[in-house]
């Protein structure tokens, strides 16, 4: 079983971190992790909006050449990259016809033999994860899937779509506790950061209040769009609501990083907007 | 020599908008040993069998080939024709050039061509056959109803009126059903539970019924007319001659909390118990897996303190054998209650509740008698959400076909919960309103007018509890997809109605066919809407598919026609398309030779053994006898004998053999 791995724009970008900690966590678990050669932009969210037919040759490229590489499965760790490159196997692989031309608008021959893996499918199936725990991770986390992780349904058949329980049975598995809270799928603005960032100041702020509300100590998110909106985008949240939220956003993989004790600069947790500390155990998510 | 005629059937378009009938008909004249062969429009039309009559009678025809569709559709209709001019109705075939032939292949030749073969086969086969007579079966005069809801008792009593013998046959300690738990019935909102409760009563005290309440049907054997019925009466642990039903035992029970089922979970009742005050009948039952005497060992409450010393502890389970001639299948439905929408907060917040359990709360015989109370701290609801439509219509999540009661009873709890809570707010989010049905619509429209139930076009996408308030998450799609939140007390699901659990297995048992979804399967689905594909099985309600009262009724009384009319023949005509076994002349009276390897792979126990006598009553041999009226021809035996000794009437080697023949000769059409 050979898995590649995607990075797409943003891992080498504005989620560095997500990149870093995840190469720590592989290389501590003995997991090689080699890129796709040669791998382009998914077309995120511009490309379907534009051409349907560059919507789906993008993503194309990228998994035939992993096929090509001999890969049985692709990592994509961004929950975007992971929406395109998942419908476009299921568009293609559902008609043959498409599937034939897109393969000659890329000149290359797209099969469909690389599965599409997202972080936590990829996670789920390591096995002894809780053997590799050395500092339990014993935070009351809200885990954040976000809208693209699970959906849609019939495409990439991952979890329940509206109220998942995958991530929060892998921060079980690292001693963390996750909330039972209602703003897991909702959206959080996505790429309106930058042309409508009113209105992600006032979706990430909704969830962000419900996860302080509820007594988390963090956010556990598995998408970059995710967490620039919940992070970055924390002084357009906190002057909306008129108020300051201190709860720090975490990637999965960090979080699962430190379970592992693996060192914090390591996983990239200095690279935050929102300074990663936690309040002491018993105390209210007030200031620190 | 034989004087075949064909009959080429266009079935309106059906046949030959892609087949060329005429063409076919050219072809089958050109067969030899075809004296006849036209098409017509429609050939099961009174002109259609008129042609087929003075065919036969003109033309002497010693068979009948009619080209048309299945022969479960009209091959009896063709038969009775040839019978009527004076064919041997088994000198009659049907070749299928509709479901085997039209419907599946685009218009062409080679469909054409496919047509002209399967006449061929059946021009080839029907030179072989032979004229049989009708096998006759007596009938017992007995109908078995299975379940014991409102369609189950009223086709019950209306068999039981036409002067015959029934026996109702129900899984729980009382009949009644889901009827008896509803609280108001629309649209008129007369009480269930007054409408039913006094059918109830007739179905106990009726001559012709007998009940066994607490009792499941365990296995069911033999064909129309003659099934064998094997009943388990699961042990009540009570001598039910002895109770006298004061309901003492229950009373003194010390194990009191146990979450009801007539109650939907939402009450409590006692290890021996009877399901509501007014069930039929009204004695309890001991339920073992609560009761602390099965459990420890020691209590034994309920047998001191009866009067009439009715409590048997050491009952079992009893097995109740009798022969019915008909079986009423009315089991009825249920609703969902699992995790189809897990972020509706079922089983997770206490006041999102289902429909059943709404009836519960609303009903004067519930567990707040009546009184609008919330689950989880028994506070009046101020605001109350009813959600349609969760789980059915759904193909994603849930399941694709309507529930179709939905829409009325979320109407009508609508209207209850604002009669009982005048300055109550229900709102209801649905997709559509399908109120078809006689004062339905009306009544819905009652409940948005009159009572000023909000109803709100929309999908709810979360419930959610903040600050004590259930949030209820959704979209009004016809104001502007605007995204709503409404802060409600408590919700309402209508969630989707399902099959019966177990129906799969007892469907299994009587050897009747079912839909994806385990909901019973009509014979067809519009002409005959209450039998089943199984010959003297009927179905009644909601075990076919969701319904409601008024359905279920009406379909039970049809049911109930079908039987009495079954019992009114004296005797049952069978078709003798069954095994024979050969038999011939001295030497070797048969080439049976005794193996009985036939009577082993029987599903039927159709196989005897016969022992063949001479004159002097010495044993000449041994040999297999088939019985006609066990014997369902289905052809196992045939396989399994290895002297070629058994056969099928009417699907014999020989007959088979010339069907294949005649497809593999293809090479002489044009000669």
């Amino acid at each position: 079983m050979k898995t590649g791995f995607y990075p797409g724009c943003s891992m080498k970008g504005s989620a560095r971190e997500y990149s870093e900690s995840l190469l720590a966590v592989a290389a501590a678990l003995g997991r090689d992790l080699p890129e796709v050669p040669d791998w382009n932009c998914c077309g995120a969210t511009a490309a379907h909006n534009l051409d349907p037919d560059l919507a789906l040759a993008l993503p194309a490229r990228i998994l035939a050449a992993a096929e090509k590489e001999g890969m049985d499965e692709v990592l994509v760790p961004c929950a975007a990259c992971y929406s395109r490159l998942s419908v476009t196997r299921h568009e293609l692989l559902a008609d043959e016809a498409l599937r034939r031309r897109i393969s000659g608008l890329v000149e290359a021959d797209f099969r469909g033999s690389a599965r599409v893996l997202n972080i936590i499918e990829w996670l789920a199936a390591i096995p002894g994860l809780e053997g590799m725990v050395k500092a339990p991770f014993a935070r009351r986390v809200a885990c954040y899937y976000g809208c693209l992780l699970v959906r849609p349904a019939g495409v990439v058949n991952f979890d329940r779509p509206e109220e998942p329980q995958s991530m929060d049975l892998l921060m079980k598995k690292i001693g963390a506790e996750p909330l039972d809270w209602a703003f897991k799928t909702e959206c959080c603005g996505a790429g309106f950061s930058v042309s409508r960032t009113d209105l992600v100041a006032k979706l990430s702020g909704l969830i962000l209040e419900d996860a302080v509300a509820r007594g988390a100590e963090a956010v556990i998110v598995a998408c970059p769009m995710c967490h620039l909106n919940l992070d970055m985008r924390r002084p357009n949240i906190e002057r909306r609501a008129g108020k300051k939220y201190h709860i720090p956003v975490i990637y999965i993989t960090q979080a699962l990083g430190l379970a592992m004790g693996l060192p914090a600069k390591k996983l990239g947790l200095q690279r935050h907007k929102v300074a990663v500390k936690f309040p002491a155990a018993n105390s209210a998510a007030k200031d620190i | 020599m034989a004087r075949i005629g064909v009959f080429i059937c266009h079935c309106g378009e059906n046949i030959s908008a892609t087949v060329d009938v005429g063409k076919v008909a050219e072809a089958a004249a050109r067969i030899p040993g075809v004296a006849h062969s036209v098409d017509y429009k429609y050939m099961c039309s009174d002109p259609g069998q008129q042609m087929v009559q003075n065919a036969i009678r003109e033309k002497n025809l010693t068979g009948v080939v009619v080209a048309a569709c299945s022969p479960r559709m009209h091959e009896p209709t063709f038969r009775r024709a040839c019978a009527a001019a004076g064919l041997n109705p088994f000198l009659c075939e049907m070749a299928n050039i509709r479901e085997h032939c039209s419907w599946v292949h685009e218009k062409g030749d080679a469909t054409t061509e496919k047509a002209i073969d399967i006449v061929r086969t059946l021009v080839a086969k029907v030179k072989k056959n032979k004229a049989l007579q009708p096998i006759k079966v007596p009938v017992t005069k007995v109908a078995m109803v299975i379940g014991g809801g409102i369609a189950g008792i009223q086709a019950s009593l209306d068999i039981a009126n036409a002067g015959h013998r029934v026996i109702l046959v129900e899984r729980e300690p009382s009949i009644g059903g889901h009827m008896s738990q509803l609280s108001e019935t629309f649209p008129t909102l007369d009480c269930s539970q007054c409408i039913l409760t006094p059918r109830m009563v007739e179905v106990a005290q009726h001559a012709n019924i007998t009940l066994h309440t607490y009792s499941e049907l365990e296995s069911l054997e033999g064909f129309i007319g003659n099934f064998k019925a094997r009943i388990r009466k699961k042990a009540r642990s009570l001598d039910e001659k002895l109770c006298t039903g004061c309901g003492l035992c229950a009373q003194k029970c010390p194990t009191r909390r146990i979450a009801s089922e007539f109650d939907a979970g939402l009450g409590l009742r006692p290890a021996i118990y009877v399901p509501f005050p007014q069930a039929v009948p009204n004695k309890p039952v001991i339920d073992r897996e609560h009761c602390t005497y099965y459990l420890k060992g020691k209590c034994r409450l309920c047998e001191k303190v009866c009067p009439t010393q009715a409590i048997r502890f050491d009952q079992e389970d009893e097995i109740v054998e009798v022969d019915v001639g008909a079986v009423v299948l009315a089991t009825g439905f249920d609703i969902k209650h699992s995790d189809f929408f897990p972020e509706y907060g079922y089983g997770k917040h206490k006041d999102v509740i289902d429909g059943l359990q709404f009836e519960r709360l609303a009903s004067a015989s519930g567990p707040t008698l009546g009184e609008m109370r919330r689950p989880s701290d028994g506070k009046v609801p101020e605001t109350v959400v009813f959600v349609a439509c969760a789980g059915s219509r759904d193909p994603a999540k849930g399941i694709e076909y309507c529930s179709k009661i939905c829409c009325m009873y979320t109407a009508k709890h609508a209207m209850l919960y604002k009669h009982k809570v005048h300055h109550g707010k229900p709102y209801v989010f649905y997709m559509d309103i399908r109120a078809g049905g006689k004062m339905y619509e009306e009544f819905v429209r009652r409940a948005m007018e009159e009572d000023g139930v909000q109803y709100v076009r929309g999908r709810v996408s979360r419930i959610f509890e903040r600050n004590g308030k259930l949030v209820v998450k959704g979209a009004d799609t016809l104001l502007g997809a605007r995204p709503m939140e409404i802060e409600a007390d408590m919700v309402v699901l209508a969630t989707a109605g399902v099959a019966q659990a177990g129906a799969e297995e007892l469907a299994q048992k009587l050897h009747v066919s079912y839909d994806a979804h385990k909901f019973y399967a009509e014979a067809h689905p519009k002409l005959r809407p209450v039998e089943t594909n199984t010959a003297g099985i009927f179905l009644a309600g909601a075990c076919q598919a969701p319904k409601d009262i008024p359905e279920s009724v009406a379909q039970a009384s049809g049911a109930a026609a079908k039987v009495a009319a079954l019992f009114s023949q004296a005797e049952l005509v069978r078709e003798p398309l069954i095994a024979v076994v050969d038999r011939q002349a001295p030497p070797l009276y048969s080439s049976c030779v005794g193996c009985f390897l036939c009577q082993s792979a029987c599903p039927y126990q159709a196989i005897e053994k016969e022992e063949i006598r001479g004159r002097d009553g010495q044993l000449l041999k041994t040999v297999a006898k088939v019985n006609p009226g066990l014997c369902q021809g289905c052809g196992t035996c045939v396989a399994f004998c290895r002297t070629k000794s058994i056969d099928i009437q009417g699907f014999s080697h020989e007959q088979v053999h010339a069907e294949v023949l005649a497809l593999l000769n293809r090479g002489d059409r044009d000669a």
